[in-house]
């Protein structure tokens, strides 16, 4: 059977979703003092300096430049290690900035098991000691095997376990799409 | 693209991507070195043994912070204390490891090729840290990646090998990867200690050295051993200072921002003139930091589930 895609979200609705996160995040926080954004690698890193420009153009930012923004690889975090074939690319994380005392967002493109959360924490938490942690993500489709929840959703999706939720963002793929991939049989 | 072998026994067997692959991982691993924890729990249950039949300081404890800073656990065995100086064989002894669980046995023997016996024998991945005249091949990456970092390519750089290239197990691995990478390898010393028929690995030969300086842009000076020289492969250190010392005078006929590299540990006044090892082309202390960087490139990109 071929491959079944689903755009599940298009360019607009993305755009509607960031801009969701951005304003709740100012909304929780009451405001964006002490907020930092760390976006986790690849798409997170993207969604993430999307999410600071809306954050810039909101009420509470008047007269902020700028909103510190980092970026973590947990390829070295991962605990699934022993079962790979072979070991993953390891990319860059960059935090110049403090993060002792902030409330760092972090964000990615999808949430799934949780375990990607849970390294991207453990990595963080090797920097400093933050006054609190969140997290922002596109897409929540579920199946989790750790106790994690996002602070901030997109949008849920109910998929299936073996269902692939690919996020394309115009930095990197050259577009923007959500698309839920049918696995082939 | 991983490793194809779950063993680094020397750059001659590791093709050009490979080696890429190595010099752009330890990339990211060098960046963990400002920060305040400079630790990740990437190998955490693994174990590597430090199986030295030689001495060594700086290789062995840049493989131990290798480890350590993967969260390896981790166990360095001096030959010279233990049994198999009560006459174990080299299969039994690393056998004895394996049965231990090590995934890991980094290895340095006087006798070219006992790294690839081990290889053969053993499920663990063996890290040849030093064979005998024949490699060193993390020594050898940690070189390419310093070039690299430095003058930010390595094909078409001139690149000169000074002194001792048939004891030098650097200037083979040194050889093997710059010609892979696309470099022109020189190497010049005294006729007794350049190998025969050296040129069929794709090398220039000269014995003057300042004509073998002339347009280069990197230097690597290699150790003079001196307990060679009872060996009598020269006539006297005095005539080798004279005749292929690296200082500032003979500094002149190469590229004016050509970098200074040396495997340590040096001779200073033998084979390099302090001024020169001391000069801000210098990048020596820079290559052991590299070397840590590297190592843990090697032992991560080998962790993989074995095949």
């Amino acid at each position: 059977m071929a491959n079944k895609n689903k755009i599940i979200m298009n360019k607009e609705e993305m755009n509607k979703a960031i801009k969701r996160l951005a304003d709740e995040i100012v909304k929780e926080n009451s405001g964006v003092e002490d907020i930092a954004i760390i976006g986790i690698q690849t798409r997170g890193v993207p969604i993430g300096k999307r999410i600071i420009t809306e954050i810039l153009k909101s009420e509470p930012a008047k007269g902020l430049k700028e909103i510190p923004f980092g970026i973590l690889d947990i390829t070295l975090y991962r605990d699934d290690m022993d079962s790979m074939a072979s070991v993953p690319v390891v990319k860059d994380t960059v935090i110049p900035f403090d993060i002792n005392g902030k409330v760092v967002v972090i964000v990615d493109d999808v949430i799934f098991t949780g375990r990607s959360v849970r390294a991207a924490i453990d990595e963080l938490i090797d920097f400093g000691r933050p006054k609190r942690i969140e997290l922002a993500v596109l897409i929540d489709r579920g199946h989790r095997e750790l106790p994690i929840e996002p602070n901030f959703v997109g949008k849920k999706i109910p998929t299936k376990r073996e269902e692939i939720v690919a996020v394309e963002v115009d930095e990197v793929d050259g577009k923007d799409n959500v698309i839920l991939r049918q696995k082939e049989k | 693209m991983p490793l194809k072998s779950k063993d680094l026994l020397g750059l001659e067997y590791l093709d050009k991507k490979e080696i890429e692959l190595i010099l752009d991982t330890a990339r990211p691993f060098k960046d963990l070195f400002t920060r305040s924890i400079k630790k990740v729990p990437t190998l955490r249950g693994k174990t590597v043994v430090n199986l030295f039949y030689e001495p060594s300081t700086r290789t062995r404890t840049s493989f131990e912070i290798a480890a350590k800073r993967l969260s390896a656990d981790l166990v360095n065995i001096a030959v010279s204390t233990s049994s198999v100086v009560k006459g174990e064989s080299l299969i039994d002894t690393g056998k004895t490891f394996e049965a231990m669980k090590a995934d890991f046995i980094v290895i340095r023997h006087s006798l070219a090729g006992a790294p690839a016996v081990l290889a053969r024998n053993l499920n663990a991945s063996i890290i040849n840290a030093g064979d005998g005249f024949h490699e060193h091949p993390s020594q050898g990456l940690l070189d390419l990646f310093t070039i690299r970092e430095k003058k930010k390519r390595i094909a078409g750089l001139k690149i000169l090998l000074v002194g001792d290239i048939l004891h030098s197990r650097v200037a083979k691995s040194n050889i093997w990867g710059l010609t892979k990478l696309g470099a022109e390898v020189r190497v010049v010393g005294p006729p007794t200690l350049i190998p025969y028929k050296i040129e069929e690995l794709g090398v220039k030969v000269y014995y003057d050295i300042e004509k073998a300086l002339e347009g280069v842009d990197v230097i690597n000076i290699l150790r003079i051993q001196l307990e060679r020289q009872q060996e009598s492969l020269f006539p006297s250190v005095h005539e080798y200072i004279e005749l292929f010392q690296m200082n500032k005078e003979r500094l002149k006929f190469a590229k004016p921002d050509a970098l200074i590299m040396h495997p340590g540990p040096m001779n200073r006044g033998i084979e390099i003139s302090s001024d020169v090892a001391d000069s801000a082309n210098a990048v020596i202390n820079e290559q052991v930091t590299n070397g840590i960087a590297v190592r843990m490139a090697v032992l991560y990109l080998l962790s993989a589930k074995k095949r």
